[in-house]
């Protein structure tokens, strides 16, 4: 067996792999997308398939959001796999209406007679001084329809591991690139990708006694960030990474709520109607008694996604983490 | 070579000129709609296909006041009919290959029932029992889309796909006049015509989108105009003569599966109902217009042709009404048997696999059928 060097690689080089053994392996998997060919996407994370696959499976498409995933259902109908790539958060606003409608509901409108094997891959979140429409926590939208899975990865094996089984899903998977992170180096082996937890399982990114860090995507560093920082107070923070908002992984949350006591969930997408709402009604529901504080959240503002300039104010950072952390020290406050 | 010389060396070469794709003439519509009964086309009809589309058209007439009653009685939740429209469902129906897919719209159950598909099963949805009740892949009929024209990339999808394989299969989709309106029709279109998908959209253009009429809905000559700014052809037929639809879309079909790519057809017909059965058609039509439309029947122009050529007579026509009546008291006494649900059901086809949480809510609901059980003997449906 040969040994090959494990060298630092990037999110988006990984995703490039596995969107390339997805297409080597099944030939039913096929790429579209605004300019994924030649180009090989804004990104470049489908660079070279067009070269190495063709133009049938890795394909240009009209620039037309509803078109691309609409024609990608009745691709997935006649038994392909597309792999849809959206370009930014906010450009998949025009394909909501195949993606609710139709998407997430033809396995139930069809009892499971027609499951639409589609990964709609979406480059999202802020952090990359992106101007307006290129850096919405678009989330909260997806994670409300039935129907849909909703991943997003935080590591480079994560990146690779979770599209590979998203696109071998035979459900639909909204797959949530945290953008920010697409240049972010891991020690990383191509050619033998680590098996990573499968989709709808959490994972402890770094255990802890004192209190519990939700979080998901482009967070999770920023997390991580934090819990260093907070060791000079006294601090030692477990820091959870969901990796899947659907399904939603009760169990390891709770696990660690309830070692901990107190827990924060941190996220960029909006407070309001956000998913640290619904995730932090699911710990109180269930962990009640084993809480020392109210589960508290940092997101960002409930305003429209900020310019450039002023992005870093709307972006939780670790100030607002350990600001949050510290609050949780509930008992001193009475 | 320094970077200055290479600079002088620059000259930029002028714009290419612009170049249209193809003379688009060929390409519109004729100013008329196309017409086979009552002119001298219909003598190079097939008579055995004729007689097909009568019989089918008679059955359609008959489902859709069957299906009417049924809603006045409760028993559907709603029924779009599509009276005066047959000619467009049968033949949509008939163009087609058994391999060849139909994606139709929330009024085309008789396209659906004429492709095969069993008529109770087609009304699952209107009934309210299930939201589709077919199985696509027998038929090759994708679900009723409720939502307009966002099947019709699904056409252009399945018929690329279809194409990718090595398949000579033709996708037709239909569409009414009010879903060309739609982003979905135009992404659609012109998906198809980029990618020569074979690929047919008709156009049902039967006057109104609900109360609005057609000429609140486009500023175009016709809809079949439309075709031409995607770069493919657009036809335009009389769409009550069902000789004239059905030489059309087979025309349209022949030419996608010899990989001539997609053609958009307008069929020119009228609702004689109301838009469904929760609409009044008296607030915005007068009854003169609906009475002229009722002199050009789909079924009485096709019964003249036939009867005028002797190959229908009165003992014909009624068996074929005899037949529909059949159909007809089979759907009855079938819609008028409670269907069968299974509240347990609810959950199975969210996810291929069940998620936690669905089992949760799961386990709360066959909790509260248990309880309703005790208390009140048999609940609906039996328990899982």
């Amino acid at each position: 067996m040969t040994t090959v060097a494990v060298k630092p690689a990037t999110m988006a080089q990984a995703l490039t792999r596995a969107l390339r053994d997805a297409m080597a392996d099944d030939p039913a998997v096929h790429v579209m997308g605004e300019d994924v060919g030649t180009l090989g996407g804004v990104f470049r994370v489908t660079d070279g398939l067009t070269k190495e696959f063709g133009e049938d499976r890795c394909t240009d498409t009209p620039l037309a959001e509803a078109g691309i995933l609409g024609t990608a259902v009745g691709m997935a109908m006649y038994g392909l796999r597309p792999v849809v790539e959206m370009q930014f958060d906010a450009f998949a606003y025009p394909a909501f209406e195949q993606l609710i409608s139709h998407v997430s509901r033809m396995r139930n409108r069809t009892r499971g007679r027609m499951p639409l094997p589609i990964t709609v891959r979406v480059p999202y979140g802020g952090g990359i001084g992106g101007v307006e429409h290129h850096s919405d926590s678009s989330e909260a939208y997806y994670l409300a329809t039935p129907g849909l899975h909703v991943v997003t990865p935080a590591t480079v094996a994560d990146a690779y591991g979770l599209l590979r089984q998203a696109i071998a899903s035979d459900d639909p998977v909204v797959f949530l690139e945290p953008k920010r992170l697409y240049w972010s180096k891991d020690t990383w082996n191509p050619e033998q990708p680590t098996q990573v937890e499968p989709i709808g399982r959490a994972v402890v990114r770094r255990p802890g006694r004192s209190a519990t860090l939700i979080t998901y995507g482009p967070s999770l560093p920023v997390c991580l960030e934090a819990a260093e920082a907070a060791r000079a107070e006294g601090w030692d923070l477990e820091v959870v990474d969901l990796r899947s908002l659907v399904p939603f992984d009760d169990e390891t949350v709770c696990a660690a709520v309830r070692r901990t006591g107190r827990a924060v969930v941190v996220h960029e997408s909006t407070g309001f109607g956000g998913p640290g709402g619904e995730i932090a009604a699911r710990i109180a529901e269930r962990c009640f008694h084993h809480l020392e504080a109210p589960v508290l959240r940092v997101a960002g503002f409930d305003i429209p996604y900020p310019p450039p300039m002023l992005e870093r104010h709307h972006l939780p950072g670790v100030d607002r983490i350990l600001d949050a952390v510290a609050r949780l020290q509930w008992e001193a406050e009475g | 070579m320094t970077v200055m010389e290479q600079r002088g060396a620059y000259r930029p070469s002028p714009p290419p000129a612009w170049q249209p794709r193809m003379d688009p003439a060929p390409l519109l519509p004729d100013a008329e709609p196309y017409r086979v009964l009552g002119t001298e086309a219909a003598a190079k009809a097939d008579p055995d296909l004729l007689i097909r589309l009568y019989a089918q058209l008679v059955r359609g007439r008959r489902y859709n006041t069957q299906a009417t009653a049924l809603t006045k009685q409760g028993r559907l939740a709603v029924y779009p009919s599509s009276t005066g429209q047959e000619a467009c469902e049968v033949a949509a129906a008939l163009a087609l290959e058994e391999r060849d897919w139909l994606f139709p719209s929330y009024r085309d159950t008789l396209a659906v029932v004429a492709r095969g598909v069993d008529p109770v099963e087609a009304l699952t949805l209107l009934r309210g029992d299930w939201h589709n009740g077919y199985d696509p892949r027998t038929h090759r009929v994708a679900p009723l889309s409720t939502p307009l024209a966002t099947q019709l990339p699904h056409a252009v999808g399945l018929a690329h796909a279809a194409r990718l394989k090595g398949d000579d299969v033709v996708a037709l989709a239909l569409v009414g006049d009010g879903g060309t309106s739609e982003g979905d029709f135009h992404e659609a279109l012109n998906f198809a015509a980029v990618w020569q998908a074979p690929v047919v959209f008709l156009v049902q253009n039967n006057g109104f989108a609900i109360s609005v009429p057609l000429a609140k809905q486009t500023a175009a000559p016709s809809l079949a105009h439309k075709a031409v700014g995607y770069g493919m052809p657009g036809r335009l037929v009389d769409g009550n003569d069902a000789a004239a639809v059905h030489e059309v879309l087979a025309d349209a079909v022949r030419h996608a599966r010899a990989g001539g790519g997609p053609t958009l057809v307008e069929a020119v017909t009228y609702r004689m109902d109301a838009h469904t059965n929760a609409d009044d058609a008296t607030r915005y039509r007068a009854d003169a217009e609906v009475e002229a439309w009722r002199a050009h029947d789909p079924i009485e122009l096709l019964e003249a042709e036939l009867t005028a050529r002797g190959l229908l007579d009165q003992p014909a026509i009624e068996a074929a009404r005899q037949d529909a009546e059949e159909m007809a008291a089979d759907l009855r006494d079938r819609m008028n048997r409670d269907p069968e649900l299974d509240p347990m059901a609810l959950f199975d086809h969210v996810y291929a696999e069940t998620t936690a949480q669905l089992r949760e809510q799961r386990a709360l609901l066959r909790a509260e059928l248990e309880a309703e059980q005790e208390q009140h003997g048999e609940p609906e449906g039996g328990i899982r």
